[in-house]
């Protein structure tokens, strides 16, 4: 770690995130090898990927400003950082003087423990939920079903992958990896074990199946005391919290339960009611490439009259303290889970959202997850990526995961020996993942090594993974020519930023 | 609340040990922010508006203030709605003809809160909004006169919604200054939708499945 100048106490690292949380699966290498086997998969992944990924890139264009939209969404993101101590204790206390309560989480178990008790607190047998990456995070679900109580997903591709006794595989889409006749099938079979069954004759017509979800979890809806959601933001300012979506199962949880838990990770602060104008204009750009999402809801404790009657806001740690003591990481906290970067991944595209085994796909997933738990516990996530810097370009509030994945391989390659071997098989794997030469050549030209080399200027100061890499001998080397054009192009813009 | 051995207190000692090194950075508004136009106002500005809403699927019918009760009979007649609710402070003579409404409310007037299960039971609802968003084509409701709790615009299946010209704002950095955050908001932007199955888009899961707005010049 870093020392820092000057007296006082040594800092003690902040503890990572809990092993029961759900940041790690099986190594990449094994989970991308059967990942790549299903053609099916692959197929659905790609067509997600690029059909959001063009939306994306013409309502970004739309904005004349972007450049400067993200340029200030990534400072107010470094700018909380740098005082969040002082923005947590004031969204406490407006959140509070609201009317809400307002609880600490120092790791996933106390996380849990919190909502199960505020659940037991309300007799609740049952709660609906909102999706959200923080109780994936710390396996909230399970945990309740631990504790006796069912949590019910409302979002139709969490109830997809709920029903299905699977795993979200993209953070926006979770259930892209299942097609409309297995989703038919997963109706059919699991709806009414859990409740209302599935209508008889269900046709796979899109429309038909989410008509089934909707009357699926109606009575549910009208039903159900407490709900739990997670959050896109918080104003310290206001006391205000969040949540975008698109269904309006967002808004059912939020409105009608008389208890609203929301469990958020501490870095989804911002400073400023003032702040939304920037964010509100990034998020649904990047993640759905929509102008904005159908429905957003914001509200600040409780309202008498309207909307749940108990608040209970529970602030989540779990190893973002120690992504923040990172310097060159802790931008990962900026993050705001569009999704950008995985569509345009050309590893995600290839092996999908399992493979990871982290709940954070992708790009930042590779970033994130070591991050949150120490690279000795992910050693692998951190290969999977051939540095081709698109995330980077998508990214909207800049995160340079590029470098950051750089400088988490240096922490591998820096652990014991026999710490680390997922490392080298994943080389193996990832060369299969990239082995057709036009994908290679493609991910090259549009950056690929380069872009790293550009940085640091000379090949000595690459770290021992991607020396090691280029040595592979059935990965195909990056063309000489590509390479020397775009070093051409590329090297002055570097020089001059 | 001060014991150090609280999660509390033990998050934020992290957090400040953790920053120690962290500058605050500039944050530069050189992006377009409230009044920034580029003369975008009056007759495009609502032009954007209803191009954009027309682009969520939302139907939309412009007319007269002294037009607007009959507007929201002929939705209502058109999407076969028997029932309608609407709240307090939503204007007498925007009330259709022939059909009376049920008023959802705090007690006042004889008003009552529904239940949700009768509020579910109930075809369709009419409201005003507090602000409009050209660029984004969206709607933003705070619970003020004539809008009502945040039940009443997500049981029933048809909303219609009543936009006043004035009400609308070319882009979000003009919306924010004029929304109370301590009031429940909705931003609006179309129906319910999702493309979760083969990313196909549906129009309306759980929220109305049908989004009317009336733009009253
Ligand atoms: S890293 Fe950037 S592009 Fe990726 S999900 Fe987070 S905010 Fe979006």
């Amino acid at each position: 770690m870093t020392a820092t100048a000057g007296s006082g106490p040594i800092p003690v690292d902040p503890p990572r995130a809990t092993n029961t949380g759900h940041l790690h699966g099986r190594p990449f290498p094994a989970a991308a090898r059967v990942a790549l086997g299903d053609s099916q998969l692959r197929r659905n992944i790609g067509k997600a990927t690029h059909t959001i990924r063009d939306k994306r890139a013409i309502v970004v264009d739309e904005l004349a400003d972007w450049r400067e939209l993200r340029a200030a969404g990534a400072a107010i993101k470094d700018a909380t950082m740098a005082r969040l101590d002082t923005y947590l204790e004031q969204l406490e206390e407006q959140v509070t003087a609201a009317g809400g309560v307002v609880h600490w989480a120092a790791d996933a178990d106390e996380a849990n423990r919190i909502v199960i008790d505020l659940c037991r607190r309300a007799e609740a047998t049952d709660v609906v939920k909102v999706k959200s990456m923080a109780t994936q995070e710390i396996r909230l679900n399970e945990a309740l079903a631990d504790a006796g109580i069912s949590a019910w997903e409302t979002d139709l591709a969490e109830l997809i992958v709920q029903l299905g006794h699977d795993m979200p595989s993209h953070i926006l889409v979770p259930a892209i990896h299942r097609n409309r006749a297995e989703i038919r099938e997963i109706f059919n079979r699991e709806m009414g074990k859990v409740g209302r069954p599935a209508p008889s004759g269900l046709s796979d017509e899109p429309a038909a199946l989410a008509e089934a979800a909707r009357v699926h979890l109606r009575q549910r809806f009208l039903s159900t005391d407490v709900a739990i959601s997670g959050a896109n933001f918080a104003v310290a300012e206001t006391g205000t919290v969040m949540v975008v979506e698109s269904e309006g199962n967002g808004r059912m949880c939020l409105t009608l339960p008389r208890t609203l838990i929301t469990v958020m990770g501490i870095e989804k602060l911002i400073p400023t009611w003032r702040d939304l104008e920037v964010f509100l204009q990034l998020l649904p750009r990047s993640s759905t490439g929509e102008r904005m999402n159908p429905y957003t809801t914001m509200w600040t404790g409780v309202t008498e009259g309207d909307g749940p009657q108990e608040f209970h806001l529970v602030l989540l740690d779990n190893g973002r303290t120690a992504a923040l003591a990172d310097p060159e990481g802790r931008a990962a906290l900026r993050c705001i889970r569009c999704s950008a970067c995985l569509n345009v991944c050309p590893v995600y595209e290839r092996t999908g959202g399992h493979a990871y085994g982290s709940i954070y796909p992708g790009p930042i997933g590779a970033v994130l997850s070591p991050l949150l738990t120490g690279v000795e516990d992910n050693t692998s996530l951190p290969f999977a990526s051939s540095l081709c810097g698109a995330c980077y370009d998508v990214c909207p509030v800049a995160i340079d995961i590029p470098s950051m994945l750089v400088h988490l391989r240096t922490k591998v390659a820096a652990l014991p020996e026999k710490a680390r071997t997922p490392e080298r098989q994943l080389m193996r794997a990832l060369a299969w993942v990239m082995s057709s030469p036009s994908r290679w050549t493609r991910s090259i030209r549009s950056m690929g090594l380069g872009r790293f080399l550009a940085r640091n200027g000379r090949f000595s100061s690459m770290p021992p993974p991607i020396s090691g890499w280029t040595a592979t001998r059935d990965l195909p080397a990056p063309p000489e020519q590509s390479f020397r054009d775009w070093w051409a192009a590329r090297a002055p813009e570097d020089g001059a930023s | 609340m001060t014991d150090p051995s609280s999660s509390r207190e033990r998050v934020l000692a992290r957090v400040r040990s953790a920053k120690a090194t962290m500058t605050e950075p500039p944050i530069a508004r050189d992006y377009r922010t409230a009044g920034d136009h580029d003369g975008a106002d009056g007759e495009s500005l609502i032009e954007v508006f209803i191009d954009r809403l027309i682009d969520y699927r939302a139907q939309v019918t412009r007319v007269a203030d002294d037009d607007v009760a009959g507007a929201v009979s002929d939705i209502l007649g058109r999407e076969g709605a028997r029932s309608l609710v609407v709240t307090l402070g939503y204007p007498d003579r925007w009330r259709p003809m022939g059909l009376d409404p049920v008023v959802d409310g705090l007690g006042q007037d004889g008003a009552t809160l529904l239940s949700t299960t009768e509020l579910d039971g109930i075809d369709a609802v009419v409201t005003t909004c507090a602000v409009a968003v050209a660029e984004t084509g969206t709607i933003v409701l705070d619970g003020g006169p004539g809008q009502g709790r945040r039940a009443i615009t997500l049981l029933p299946d048809l909303h219609i919604v009543v936009v006043r010209t004035e009400q609308v704002v070319p882009r979000v950095p003009d919306a924010l200054p004029l929304l109370n955050p301590r009031r429940p908001l909705t931003w609006i932007s179309g129906p319910s939708a999702t493309s979760d199955i083969e990313l196909n888009r549906v129009e309306g899961v759980h929220g109305p499945r049908r989004l009317r707005a009336i733009i009253v010049d």
